[in-house]
C-alpha cells in the first residue's frame, strides 16, 4: 500500500486528482532541504541518546549494585522514567523544567545569577536528547544492572590478587562481561530511537526551522501538515530503506558480540 | 622467600567469631594443607592470608613484615580458586599473562614465562583458545599457570579440585605436589578432603570451627591423634570409636583403633560379630561388622583374599600396640 502511495500524485487537499506520479515523490523528498537536516538530526538524536544512556546506564548500575540504605526505592525510582509515556515526560520536561519563565532550570539560573536558557529555542535538539535520554536511561540501567550482578565475583577477587586496581578490573573484566548487554541496549534502542516523534512533537514542533526535526517528523509533517500521501509514503519507504541500513552496518559492528 | 606467621589473627562476621584468635607458622617452602568438615573457617583463613578478608584482630606476617594492612596484590601471593576465575573473553596466553600485565613486566619476559608454564603445564596447544573451549582440568592449569607466572611467594589453593570428576582429581593431585617438588614454594592447600590432606602434604592443619585442631605431619597426625575429632577426621576410612566397657578395658573414656590394625578370624578372637556390608577393593576388603555390642559397625580392613560373607560370625582382634585412648574430654591420653 504505501509502496503503491509513494508513486501517486495524492494529496487529501484535492483527493479527487490522483495520477501517477513516477518516482517524482522520491525525489521532491530526496531533494528537500530539510531532508539532510532531518537525516543529520535523525543520526545526532539516536547516537547522542545512546551515548548518554549507554554511559550513564553503566554508571547507575555501578551505583546501584553496590548494598546502600534503601536499595530498594532508590531502584524503583531509577526505574520510573520508563514507566512515564512519551508525550507526558515530553510535556512535564517543557513546562516544568526547561521552561524559560517557570521551570526548574531557569529557577537554578536566576539562583545563581544567571540569565535562563531558552532551552527549545536556543538548544532545541539538544533538549530533545536530553528528554529521550531521561526516559531510555532506566531501559539501559536495567539490563546493564542485571549484567553486572552476573558477574562472578571470584573472577574479581582474582584479578584483585593479580594486582589490577578497581579502573584496570572494570576495563579488562566487567566492560568485557557487559559487552553483550551494551550490545542489546544499543541494539533495541536504536530500532526505537528512529521512530522518535512524540517528544518532538509536543515540544519543538520541528523547530525553529529544521533544528529538530527527524525523518519521523518530517514524514508526518509531510503527511499531516501538508497532506501530501505520496510524499509522506515515500518519505516513509526512505525511512525504511535507511533504518535497514543503519540496522545492517549495526548488525555487522555490534552483533559479533552475540554470538 | 614465603615464611608466612600468624599471631592472634581473629575474623568476625558482625557478632559471630568465625575465627579465634588463631597462630600458625608456615615455614618457608611448606606444602600445608587447611583441612577440616565444611564450614570450619578454613577458606576464610585462607582468605585472611590472601587478604581478601580484613582480619579483626591479630597480625599476618609474610617474610617477617607485617602485611596486615597491606592489599592482596601487593602481598606477593597467588591464589587458584575453586571456580578457576578464568577471565572469559581473554585467551588462555592474555589469561596467563594479566599479572604480569598488571604488575608491567616486559613484553619479551612475560613470552618467556608464558612459555615456560606453558610447557610445565602441558598447555602450549591450547594457549590461543578461549577458557570456555577447555576441559575443567585444563582451566585449572590454567589458573595454575597464571599463579605461577607472577613468581609469588606463596600459592594459595581454596579446593583448587573439588569441580573435577575423581580420575582428573589423582592426575591433578599428583601434577601439584609435582609442581611443588620442583618450585619449592610455600604452598596453603584448602581442602575438606582428608585423602588430598594426607597424599599432598608436609604439614595439616586441621581446623574445626575456626579452632586448630591440631597441626602436624600426615603420619604424626595419622599415628598420633590429638583429640577425637582428629582422630575421626583423618584416616579413610574412619578410625573406629568405642566407648564403655572395651575402653575401661584399656583406662579410657573412648578408644580409637583404625580398621587396618584389626585382625579378621572366623574361629577366635577378642570380639565376636556379624559381617554386615562388605565392599571388595580386589587389593583390600572392608567389612562393616555388626552386634559386636561395641559400636554400631566395626569397620575392619582385611586382604583382598579372604572369604566371609554378609551374616557370617567373625571374631576381631585389635592390635593393642596401635590403640588410641582418649579421655572423657576426647582428649588423648599418652
Amino acid at each position: 500500500m504505501t509502496l503503491y502511495y509513494s508513486f501517486l500524485n495524492y494529496n487529501l487537499l484535492n483527493p479527487a486528482s490522483i495520477s501517477w506520479a513516477g518516482w517524482f515523490n522520491y525525489q521532491y523528498f530526496y531533494t528537500d532541504p530539510a531532508f539532510f537536516d532531518a537525516i543529520w538530526n535523525t543520526l545526532a538524536l539516536v547516537l547522542g541518546v545512546l551515548a548518554i544512556t549507554v554511559i550513564g546506564g553503566i554508571a547507575i548500575a555501578l551505583l546501584i549494585d553496590k548494598p546502600i540504605f534503601g536499595q530498594g526505592i532508590v531502584r524503583i525510582l531509577i526505574i520510573s522514567p520508563f514507566f512515564v509515556m512519551p508525550p507526558v515526560a515530553a510535556l512535564i520536561w517543557k513546562n516544568m523544567i526547561m521552561h524559560p519563565s517557570y521551570g526548574v532550570f531557569a529557577d537554578i539560573s536566576r539562583a545563581l545569577g544567571l540569565q535562563p536558557v531558552d532551552w527549545f529555542a536556543q538548544y532545541p535538539l539538544t533538549s530533545i536528547i536530553i528528554i529521550v535520554a531521561w526516559q531510555w536511561l532506566p531501559f539501559a540501567t536495567l539490563i546493564l544492572l542485571t549484567a553486572l550482578q552476573s558477574l562472578d565475583g571470584e573472577q574479581m577477587e582474582a584479578a584483585e590478587m593479580d594486582g589490577a586496581g578497581a579502573v584496570s578490573r572494570f576495563i579488562h573484566l566487567t566492560l568485557p562481561h557487559m559487552a553483550r548487554a551494551i550490545t542489546v541496549v544499543v541494539l533495541i534502542q536504536t530500532i526505537f530511537l528512529l521512530g522518535i516523534y512524540a517528544e518532538i512533537l509536543v515540544t519543538t514542533n520541528g523547530g525553529p526551522g529544521n533544528a529538530s526535526t527527524n525523518l519521523t517528523y518530517l514524514i508526518y509533517r509531510a503527511a499531516r501538515l501538508n497532506f501530501d500521501i505520496g510524499g509522506a509514503a515515500a518519505g516513509g519507504i526512505i525511512a525504511v530503506i535507511l533504518a535497514n541500513i543503519v540496522a545492517f552496518f549495526l548488525m555487522r559492528a555490534v552483533g559479533k558480540n552475540l554470538d | 622467600m614465603g615464611r608466612i606467621t600468624l599471631e592472634a589473627v581473629t575474623k568476625r562476621f558482625g557478632d559471630v567469631e568465625v575465627i579465634p584468635p588463631l597462630n600458625l607458622d608456615i615455614n618457608d617452602g611448606e606444602f600445608v594443607v587447611f583441612v577440616g568438615p565444611s564450614g570450619c573457617g578454613k577458606s576464610t583463613l585462607l582468605r585472611l592470608i590472601a587478604g581478601l578478608e580484613d582480619t579483626s584482630g591479630g597480625r599476618i606476617l609474610i617474610d617477617g613484615k607485617d602485611a596486615t594492612d597491606t592489599p592482596p596484590a601487593k602481598r606477593g601471593l597467588a591464589m587458584v580458586f575453586q571456580s578457576y576465575a578464568l577471565y572469559p573473553h581473554m585467551s588462555v596466553r592474555k589469561n596467563i599473562a594479566f599479572p604480569m600485565r598488571m604488575a608491567g613486566v616486559p613484553q619479551d619476559e612475560q613470552d618467556r614465562r608464558i612459555t615456560s608454564a606453558a610447557k610445565a603445564l602441558n598447555l602450549t596447544d591450547y594457549l590461543d583458545r578461549k577458557p570456555g573451549q577447555l576441559s575443567g582440568g585444563q582451566r585449572q592449569r590454567v589458573a595454575i599457570g597464571r599463579a605461577i607466572v607472577r613468581e609469588p611467594a606463596a600459592f594459595l589453593f581454596d579446593e583448587p579440585l573439588s569441580n573435577l570428576d575423581a580420575a582428573l582429581r589423582v592426575g591433578m593431585r599428583l601434577e601439584i605436589s609435582e609442581l611443588h617438588n620442583r618450585l619449592k614454594t610455600t604452598m596453603i592447600y584448602v581442602t575438606h578432603d582428608q585423602v588430598e590432606a594426607m597424599t599432598m602434604a608436609d604439614k595439616i592443619v586441621v581446623l574445626r570451627a575456626g579452632h586448630i585442631e591440631q597441626v602436624g605431619s600426615p603420619m604424626e597426625l595419622y599415628r598420633a591423634p590429638k583429640n577425637l575429632f582428629v582422630a575421626g577426621f583423618i584416616g579413610s576410612p574412619r578410625m573406629n570409636l568405642i566407648d564403655g566397657a572395651a575402653a575401661a578395658e584399656y583406662g579410657a573414656h573412648t578408644i580409637g583403633i583404625r580398621p587396618e590394625h584389626i585382625a579378621v578370624s572366623p574361629d577366635h578372637g577378642k570380639w565376636r560379630g556379624r559381617v554386615g556390608v562388605s565392599e571388595h577393593l580386589g587389593s583390600d576388603t572392608f567389612f562393616y561388622v555388626e552386634d559386636t555390642g561395641l559400636a554400631d559397625t566395626i569397620t575392619v580392613r582385611a586382604g583382598g583374599n579372604i572369604d566371609l560373607h554378609h551374616g557370617d560370625t567373625v571374631f576381631l582382634t585389635p592390635d593393642d600396640a596401635q590403640m588410641h585412648r582418649f579421655d572423657a574430654t576426647g582428649a588423648r591420653v599418652a
